[in-house]
């Protein structure tokens, strides 16, 4: 510590609020209380003790879908919960969202969808027309993926227990022969792509949540990364990692890739796309774009020589919208994400504690 | 983006930077007052573009940070009403109590409900008429126009379930504190954009004259900053004590007169205490005894509920600039923003925020 602080400093603070006692909603927010939750309950919990015949599981290594090997064949498998507010908002809703999400998590173990679970819990009162509409929505995104959906449950609760429709799915994908695309092959000097704008999902959800009707707000970029992945893999270009960004945004996708990888990751400022709507509601609010949520866009770890590649199969494909390099992976600062700005100077792109608040003024 | 990216152009700011450091001829201590400010700064590193004798100050105008705590106490026991909808801008909701915070509340049952503008809360009580709103009314001269808006509009509408629990704070006041302490260091100020955007300017050219500082109103984006921090440094180092205008495309000398009108129609100047600093004289806003209905503390009979702060406490010592976050022993290890031991740690805005945030690492290796 600083030599200005005595030793026998007795810091007396207003009160400190340590463990909670209680389940509170920044537990679900993508930030760092959601990662101790995950660790010291469910992890210490769930990855230890099983019995040493079953076949392990990557649980140890978080990523967005586990691989399981069953007779020398590897299959990813993940599972997501859906509980958005309001159930349909511009450029999607809740059905396309609980395809989407769990494909995306499959493909980005380098898994090819092979088929989907759906488990549905309905509020009482829910109006049929409603629920069509949104299996409807899910029919049509397994057959865009190309996937079908093979099993699923049904429970309803009672009226105000409920937010409408909640929605879990989970898959199951083949990893192809050769392909390994996981956070323990980052290695430092590859570089950090994006497929596209960041925040779009987030800002969509809060102009028509909150009631607010910023200018120009753009549709989610709620969309299937599965052909995009694959166009990737099918051309032979080797890519370390991918992630999707959803809660939490790239900040804790990076975060939790840099620190599983156990490497620093730079970014440059000025080469994040975001586009302007985006960026104005976000100014407006005090919202960071690289902490509000997406649900169509990826960030991939590349060696330096598949670069060029990647990037030029991003661009030719309709699901990157406006792909850039943004970063580097370094061996310096283990664990932690850096940007440079403007000024030269880094700053560090920490996890956020839960969700992001709006700031008063 | 138009008016923003023109303000965070790099080549620009590298100049002001090099102007500064030829203009500055010796060591400065140089006071930002907002915690917008605060946060640009260290976001955008503008401090270490600085020569190093320069130094920036961090000052006390984080409307969540200074709200004492027992404003906070009496937030939770109106939200922990079963009648109540207690409606508050996000940033509050983290900020711990003597007991808990608004989160906590909200995970306990209680209606806490986010808005982005008082209005909302005045709709929340005409959709709700079997309901009590409470709108928390905090924040500087910024937020004190739209929560005046907001008492006059109920008014008007006669709601008879619609109040505001008021901290609001000034900055002048504020300021004069910090000049006063015997502790103080600070020799220039960079004042706040937006509150002058209401208030003008004028209430601050006593400050300059009696304390013989200059005051330049500044801006928020890099370049406003890096232009402000040239324009003090050159009063400084001209031996000039006068107030400047550097964020002229918001702020006009008289301010935004039917703001302030709204403002004295409804509010008055009292003493307020700021939390880890005390009580400072005229340095906060009441309703007025006419508006006395609509006063949260008054309908629900919370004058009871008091709360003292531990007189150690640094987080006062962070808001009045004698310390820096880092220089707090438990600053990222027991005081985090997951658990924060006070306020500056918890808002976007806070100073702590700001350096855990951003500089943690570096605390880090400063050890």
């Amino acid at each position: 510590m600083n030599d200005e602080c005595p030793e026998d400093f007795q810091l007396l603070c207003p009160l400190p609020l340590n463990d909670r006692d209680t389940v509170q909603l920044a537990h679900g927010g993508g930030g760092r209380l959601m990662k101790a939750l995950i660790e010291g309950m469910f992890l210490s919990a769930f990855a230890r003790g099983e019995s040493s015949s079953q076949p392990a599981p990557a649980i140890e290594a978080p990523h967005d879908s586990a691989i399981v090997e069953l007779d020398g064949r590897r299959l990813a498998f993940t599972t997501d919960s859906f509980v958005v507010s309001p159930l349909f908002f511009p450029g999607g809703d809740i059905g396309k969202l609980a395809v989407y999400g769990t494909v995306n998590d499959l493909a980005m173990a380098g898994g090819k969808p092979i088929c989907l679970s759906a488990g549905f819990i309905l509020e009482e009162g829910l109006s049929m027309e409603t629920l069509r509409r949104v299996v409807e929505s899910m029919r049509d995104a397994a057959r865009e993926v190309g996937l079908r959906i093979v099993t699923g449950d049904t429970k309803v609760v009672d009226r105000g227990k409920g937010d409408g429709i909640f929605i879990n799915t989970s898959g199951i994908g083949r990893v192809p022969e050769g392909i390994e695309v996981a956070p323990g092959r980052v290695t430092p000097g590859d570089a950090i792509l994006v497929s596209g704008d960041l925040g779009r999902h987030g800002i969509a959800i809060m102009s028509v949540r909150e009631g607010l009707r910023f200018e120009g707000a753009p549709p989610s970029d709620c969309a299937s990364l599965v052909g995009l992945v694959e166009a990737i893999l099918a051309a032979g270009a080797d890519i370390h990692c991918l992630r999707d960004l959803t809660r939490g945004g790239l900040a804790a996708a990076l975060n939790e890739i840099a620190e599983h990888a156990g490497v620093g990751i730079e970014l440059d400022e000025a080469a994040i796309p975001v586009i302007e709507p985006v960026a104005g509601a976000c100014e407006l609010l005090g919202l960071d774009p690289l902490y509000v949520a997406n649900e169509g866009r990826l960030v991939a770890m590349v060696p330096a020589e598949a670069v060029d590649e990647v990037l030029q199969l991003m661009q030719s494909h309709p699901a990157a919208v406006g792909p850039a390099t943004i970063g580097l992976v370094v061996s310096e600062h283990p664990g932690v994400v850096e940007m440079r700005s403007l000024l030269g100077s880094g700053r560090i792109i920490d996890q956020l504690s839960g969700e992001q608040m709006p700031r008063i003024c | 983006m138009k008016y923003i990216d023109e303000y965070r152009d790099a080549d620009r700011a590298r100049r002001l930077a090099e102007a500064i450091r030829r203009t500055a001829t010796r060591g400065w201590s140089i006071m930002e007052i907002c915690g917008g400010q605060t946060h640009a700064i260290i976001r955008f590193g503008i401090d270490e573009a600085l020569p190093p004798s320069l130094r920036l100050i961090h000052g006390p105008g984080c409307p969540v940070c200074v709200t004492p705590i027992e404003i906070i106490d009496k937030a939770v026991a109106l939200a922990s009403r079963p009648e109540v909808i207690f409606c508050s801008f996000g940033d509050m909701l983290r900020v711990p109590g003597s007991e808990k915070d608004l989160l906590t509340v909200k995970s306990e049952g209680g209606d806490v409900r986010v808005v982005y503008s008082p209005i909302d809360a005045v709709n929340l009580a005409r959709e709700h008429a079997d309901r009590q709103v409470v709108f928390f009314a905090i924040g500087f001269e910024t937020t004190a126009p739209a929560n005046a808006m907001a008492v006059t509009m109920a008014a008007k509408l006669a709601l008879k379930n619609f109040s505001v629990l008021v901290s609001h704070v000034l900055v002048p006041p504020a300021m004069r504190a910090v000049l006063d302490s015997p502790l103080n260091q600070v020799q220039g100020f960079l004042a706040a954009g937006h509150v002058c955007t209401i208030t003008g300017i004028d209430e601050y050219r006593p400050l300059a004259e009696q304390y013989k500082v200059p005051i330049v109103v500044t801006g928020f984006e890099p370049l406003d900053i890096l232009q402000g921090i040239l324009m003090c440094v050159k009063q400084l180092e001209e031996g000039r004590f006068e107030v400047e205008n550097q964020y002229a495309r918001s702020v006009r000398p008289e301010g935004n007169r039917p703001a302030l009108r709204q403002v004295r129609k409804v509010f008055q100047v009292v003493p307020r205490k700021w939390r880890g600093i005390g009580e400072i004289p005229q340095s906060g806003l009441a309703l007025r005894p006419e508006y006395g209905p609509f006063d949260a503390d008054e309908r629900f009979a919370l004058k009871q509920i008091t709360a003292e702060e531990p007189a150690e406490c640094i987080a006062g010592e962070v808001l009045q600039g004698h310390r820096k976050p880092h220089d707090c022993p438990a600053f990222g290890i027991r005081c985090s923003p997951e658990n924060p031991l006070g306020a500056p740690m918890v808002s976007s805005e806070g100073a702590c925020a700001a350096y855990y945030r951003y500089r943690r690492q570096k605390g880090k290796r400063r050890t």
